[in-house]
C-alpha cells in the first residue's frame, strides 16, 4: 500500500504504524461490540416480570378458620394452591408409607413445616390439569388424597404421586409461617 | 463561493437562534397567567437527584393537606418504599387505610348498599378521594381537582408554575373582577382559581422537625410530585451520564478510525 | 463487477444456493461511492437505523401496551413506572420520531440543494416522498395511542378535515372513526395501522436503495462520475464514515433521551384524554407545524380562478388541499427546477433562493405553535404565500435564467486541486 508515510517512515516505524492501526480498529470494534450488547439488555429486560407482577408474587392467608380435614385452594401467581389442616389419622398414615413404595421418593416430613398443614400447588406434574379433591364430595383417588381426571393420576394425603403417569409429587411452594396460623407463600 | 469557516459559522449561528427561540417559548407560562420564578431544584441539571428527607416530608403535607381533594392515582404504596420509607413505615401508613375488597365466598362485594372493605397492603394504589370525577365535582361546588400523578410534567415549567401556584396567592387588585367562590392567584390562568390557599404556616408538623413555612412546605410537596411524576428520574441521569461518558470515547475512536481510513486516499 | 471468490467453505456454501454474501459485498463493500461525499450524506444512513430503532423499541412497548380507551393513558404509565426500563424504551421510541423527523428533514434540504432529484434519480425522490408521507401518517396514528388531551384533539381536528371531499366527505369521516366521533373503535384501528405501516415504509425504504443503487449517489459537485479516479469503495470509507455519524447521532439523541426526554413534546399530552374538555390550544408535533401553518392560513372564502371562471372555496378546503398540496408539489419538483446544473454550490442565485426556503420552512414552523390571528396570521400567509411562489414560480425561472457557474472537469480533479491548494 504506497501511502506518503511510506517515504518518511523507515521499514521499522511503517511496521509499528501497521500494527497500530490494527489496534485502533479492533478495540473500537471491541468497544462498540460491548456498547451493542449493553445496549440490548434493556430490551431484554423489559420482558421480565415488571414490579407490579413482583408486588403481586407473594400471597397472604389466615388459615385460622380452617377446621381439621378441611381443605382451600387459594391462588398464588396465578396458580392454584391446596391447603388442608390434616387430621391425625391422615398425618399418621402417610408416615407410614414405605418410601421405596414412591415413584418420587419423599418423606412427609421433608414435603410440610407444621404436619397437620399440607401446602401443595395444585397442578398435576403430568401434563398440568388441576387435580379433584379439594371438596367433600370429590372423586379423592385410591389413595384418600387427590386424583387426577385427565390422565388418572392418584396423590395420597401428603400430595405425593403414587398411581398413573405422572412423574413428581405435587410441587410445594415456598411459604412461611408469619402466626400460628398465618402464611406468606412466594 | 463563501468560505468553509464562515458557512460553518453561519450554521453555529443560525442553530443557536433557532435554540434560543424554541426555549424561550417553553420555559414561558402557558396563556393569560403570569411566569413561575425559577426556583433551584435538587432534581435540575446533569446530576439531578432526590433528597429523600424532602420527599418524605412532601409526602406528608400531600398526605394531610391535598389528599382530601387530589388523588395521586398512578402512585402505589409500596412506591413509598423509593422515598425512603421502610416497610415497617408503610405497614404504619397503611394501618387504617381500607379499601374495597374483592368478591367474598358468596360472590358479595357489597353488604346493605356499602361496599365490603379490607385493609390496604402495599400493592394497593394509593386511595382516591372520590370514587369517581362526579363525586369530586360535587364536593368542590363543580370544580374539579386534577389528580396530581403528573401534575409537573402536564404544565409547562411544571415544578416551577405549581410552586408559585401554591406560594402566589395575594389579594386581588382593586380592578380585578373576581367572581364568587373564586380566589386570586396570577400565577393560575385567567388569575382565579377555586381551589383556596391550601398551605398555611404551621399547617403540618414535620417529622424531622424542619419549620413548616408556606414556603418551605410548598417546595417539599412539589419536589414530592416531581417524584410522582418522575420516579425514575435519578436511574435516568445516571444512566445517562454513564451512556454519554460512552459514547463520547466511542464516538472519538470511531473518529480516529474514520480519518485513518480516509489517510490512504491522500 | 468481478463476483467476489469466496474461501471460506460455509460461505461458498450457502452463497452458491442464495448469494447473500455476493449481494453484500456488491451493495455495501465493493459498491463504488462518489470519492466526494461530505457529512450531509450521513443522514440516509442515520434515516435508516433509526428506522430500525424505532420498530425495536416499538414493538416492545406494543408488549405492554393495551389499545382501549379505558386502559391506554394508564398502560403507558405503567411501562414508565413498572417494566423494567419502561421509562427508556418509551422515551427512546418518543424521542426517536423527533429525530427520525430532524435526520429527514436534512436528508431531504440536501437533496434540495444538490439537486439529488434530478435526472436520472426522479423517481428515487419520487419514492422518498411516499416514505415521508408514510412516516407523517405513522407519527400521526402513534401520537395517538397515548390517549392523552392532544392525542385525542388532534386526532379529532386532522381526521375531521377530510370531510372537506365533496359529497363523500361525511361518511369518509365516519368511516375513519369507525363511529360518530374519535372512540374506542378509532383508537384500536390506529393502533393496528401503526404496526403495520413501518413494515410499509421498510418495503418503500428497500426500494429506494435499489433506485439510489441503480445510478448511485449525487455528489457534491452535482456532476457525473466520469472514471474508477472519482469512485471508491463503499467499505472501508463510508463504513467507517457512516459508523463515527452514527456515534454522534446517538449522542445527539440519548442526550435527549437522558437529559430532556419531553422537549419536544407536549404537556398537554400528560394529561388524559377527555372528549368534553378542549384544551386552549391545540397544538400539533413540531415535525407537522409548517403544515399546520399552511393549513390554517387561507383567508375565508378564497377565491380561486380555473381556467375564467371564478369558484368560490371554503377556507376549511382551501387549507387542506394547500396541505396536502405543499409536499404533493414536491413529487414533481425534478421537473419545477429546469436548471441543467445540479449543485447548488454551482448556482449563486438558486443558493440565497434555497436558504430563504430553509427559513421559511423554519418560520412556519415557528407559526403553526402560534393561534392562527394577528400578527401571527399574516406572517403565516406571507410564507406560505412564499412557499408556493418559490416552487412553482421562482424554481423554474431562475433555472432558466440563472447565470451558473463553470463546472469543474471531474469530481478527482475537483478533488486533487483541492488537495493541491491545501497543501500549498
Amino acid at each position: 500500500m504506497a501511502t506518503k508515510d511510506d517515504s518518511q517512515n523507515s521499514d521499522g516505524h511503517e511496521e509499528r504504524d501497521d500494527s497500530k492501526r490494527d489496534f485502533l480498529l479492533y478495540s473500537t470494534v471491541a468497544v462498540g461490540a460491548v456498547g451493542a450488547v449493553a445496549a440490548t439488555w434493556p430490551f431484554i429486560s423489559s420482558m421480565n416480570p415488571s414490579k407490579d407482577v413482583l408486588a403481586l408474587a407473594k400471597t397472604e392467608l389466615d388459615l385460622s378458620s380452617l377446621e381439621e380435614g378441611q381443605s382451600i385452594t387459594a391462588i398464588w401467581r396465578g396458580k392454584p394452591v391446596f391447603i388442608r389442616k390434616r387430621t391425625a389419622k391422615e398425618i399418621a398414615s402417610v408416615k407410614m408409607t414405605k418410601l421405596a413404595d414412591l415413584k418420587d421418593p419423599q418423606s412427609d416430613n421433608d414435603r410440610v413445616q407444621k404436619p397437620e398443614w399440607l401446602v401443595l400447588v395444585g397442578i398435576c406434574t403430568h401434563l398440568g390439569c388441576i387435580p379433584s379433591g379439594q371438596k367433600g364430595g370429590d372423586v379423592k383417588g385410591d389413595f384418600n388424597g387427590w386424583f387426577c381426571p385427565c390422565h388418572g393420576s392418584h396423590y395420597d394425603i401428603s400430595g405425593r404421586i403414587r398411581k398413573g403417569p405422572a412423574p413428581k409429587n405435587l410441587e410445594i411452594p415456598p411459604y412461611k409461617f408469619t402466626g400460628e396460623a398465618n402464611i406468606v407463600i412466594g | 463561493m463563501i468560505r468553509l469557516i464562515y458557512k460553518r459559522a453561519m450554521l453555529a449561528v443560525c442553530l443557536f437562534v433557532l435554540f434560543s427561540l424554541i426555549n424561550t417559548s417553553i420555559t414561558q407560562a402557558a396563556g393569560n397567567s403570569a411566569p413561575p420564578d425559577k426556583q433551584s431544584w435538587t432534581t435540575n441539571g446533569l446530576f439531578g437527584h432526590f433528597d429523600r428527607q424532602q420527599l418524605k416530608r412532601g409526602w406528608q403535607v400531600y398526605n394531610e393537606v391535598c389528599s382530601s381533594c387530589h388523588s395521586v392515582r398512578l402512585i402505589y404504596y409500596r412506591n413509598l418504599a423509593e422515598i425512603g420509607f421502610s416497610s415497617d413505615e408503610i405497614k404504619e401508613i397503611i394501618a387504617d387505610v381500607e379499601v374495597p375488597a374483592g368478591p367474598n365466598e358468596e360472590g358479595e362485594t357489597h353488604d346493605d348498599g356499602e361496599p365490603i372493605m379490607r385493609p390496604a397492603k402495599p400493592f394497593d394504589k394509593i386511595v382516591l378521594p372520590y370514587p369517581n370525577d362526579l363525586a369530586s365535582r360535587a364536593a368542590n361546588g363543580g370544580a374539579l381537582p386534577p389528580d396530581l400523578s403528573l401534575m409537573t410534567k402536564a404544565r409547562i415549567n411544571g415544578a416551577n408554575y405549581v410552586h408559585a401556584l401554591l406560594t402566589g396567592y395575594k389579594d386581588a387588585p382593586s380592578n380585578f373582577k373576581l367572581s364568587e367562590d373564586m380566589h386570586y392567584n396570577p400565577y393560575f390562568s385567567g388569575s382565579q382559581i377555586a381551589m383556596a390557599a391550601p398551605l398555611s404556616d404551621d399547617g403540618v408538623e414535620y417529622n424531622d422537625g424542619t419549620k413548616a413555612t408556606v414556603e418551605q412546605m410548598s417546595k417539599d410537596v412539589t419536589a414530592f410530585l416531581i417524584w410522582t411524576a418522575e420516579p425514575e428520574l435519578e436511574e435516568r441521569k445516571r444512566l445517562g451520564l454513564k451512556v454519554m461518558l460512552f459514547l463520547l470515547v466511542f464516538s472519538a475512536m470511531l473518529y480516529a478510525v474514520k480519518r485513518q481510513v480516509w489517510a490512504k486516499l491522500h | 463487477m468481478s463476483k467476489p471468490t469466496w474461501k471460506n467453505p460455509i460461505v461458498k456454501w450457502v452463497d452458491h444456493r442464495l448469494p447473500v454474501f455476493t449481494f453484500i459485498d456488491h451493495s455495501l463493500v465493493t459498491y463504488p461511492t462518489p470519492r466526494n461525499l461530505n457529512y450531509f450524506w450521513n443522514f440516509g444512513s442515520l434515516a435508516g437505523i433509526v428506522l430500525v430503532i424505532m420498530i425495536a423499541s416499538g414493538i416492545v412497548l406494543a408488549m405492554n401496551y393495551t389499545a382501549n380507551t379505558s386502559m391506554a393513558f394508564d398502560s403507558v404509565e405503567r411501562i414508565m413506572r413498572d417494566v423494567n426500563y419502561g421509562w427508556l424504551i418509551r422515551y427512546i421510541h418518543m424521542n426517536g420520531a423527533s429525530m427520525f423527523f430532524i435526520v429527514v428533514y436534512i436528508h431531504i434540504f440536501r437533496g434540495m440543494y444538490y439537486g439529488s432529484y434530478k435526472e436520472p434519480r426522479e423517481l428515487l425522490w419520487i419514492i422518498g416522498i411516499f416514505i415521508f408521507l408514510a412516516m407523517m401518517a405513522t407519527a400521526f396514528l402513534g401520537y395517538v395511542l397515548p390517549w392523552g388531551q392532544m392525542s385525542f384533539w388532534g386526532a379529532t381536528v386532522i381526521t375531521n378535515l377530510f370531510s372537506v371531499i365533496p359529497f363523500f366527505g361525511e361518511t369518509i369521516v365516519q368511516w375513519l372513526w369507525s363511529g360518530f366521533s374519535v372512540d374506542n373503535p378509532t383508537l384500536n384501528k390506529f393502533f393496528s395501522l401503526h404496526y403495520l405501516l413501518p413494515f410499509i415504509i421498510f418495503g418503500l425504504v428497500f426500494l429506494h436503495l435499489w433506485a439510489l443503487h441503480t445510478h448511485k449517489s449525487n455528489n457534491p459537485l452535482g456532476i457525473d462520475i466520469k472514471g474508477d479516479k472519482d469512485e471508491i469503495p463503499f467499505h472501508p470509507y463510508y463504513t467507517a464514515k457512516d459508523a463515527f455519524g452514527v456515534g454522534i447521532f446517538l449522542l445527539f439523541f440519548l442526550g435527549f433521551v437522558f437529559f430532556a426526554p419531553n422537549f419536544f413534546g407536549e404537556p398537554d399530552n400528560y394529561i388524559e384524554a377527555n372528549p368534553l374538555v378542549t384544551p386552549p390550544h391545540i397544538v400539533p408535533e413540531w415535525y407537522f407545524l409548517p403544515y399546520y401553518a399552511i393549513l390554517r392560513a387561507v383567508p375565508d372564502n378564497f377565491i380561486d380562478v380555473w381556467g375564467f371562471l371564478p369558484v368560490i372555496i371554503p377556507a376549511k378546503t382551501a387549507g387542506v388541499i394547500a396541505m396536502f398540496s405543499s409536499i404533493l408539489l414536491l413529487i414533481l419538483l425534478p421537473w419545477l427546477d429546469t436548471s441543467k446544473v445540479r449543485s447548488a454550490n454551482f448556482r449563486p442565485t438558486y443558493f440565497w433562493l434555497f436558504w430563504l426556503f430553509v427559513i421559511d420552512t423554519i418560520v412556519l414552523g415557528f407559526v403553526g405553535a402560534k393561534p392562527a390571528e394577528g400578527t401571527w396570521l399574516l406572517v403565516g400567509r406571507l410564507a406560505t404565500l412564499y412557499y408556493f411562489v418559490h416552487l412553482v414560480i421562482l424554481m423554474p425561472l431562475v433555472g432558466r435564467f440563472e447565470k451558473t457557474k463553470p463546472l469543474p472537469e471531474s469530481i478527482s480533479a475537483a478533488v486533487v486541486g483541492k488537495d493541491a491548494k491545501e497543501s500549498s
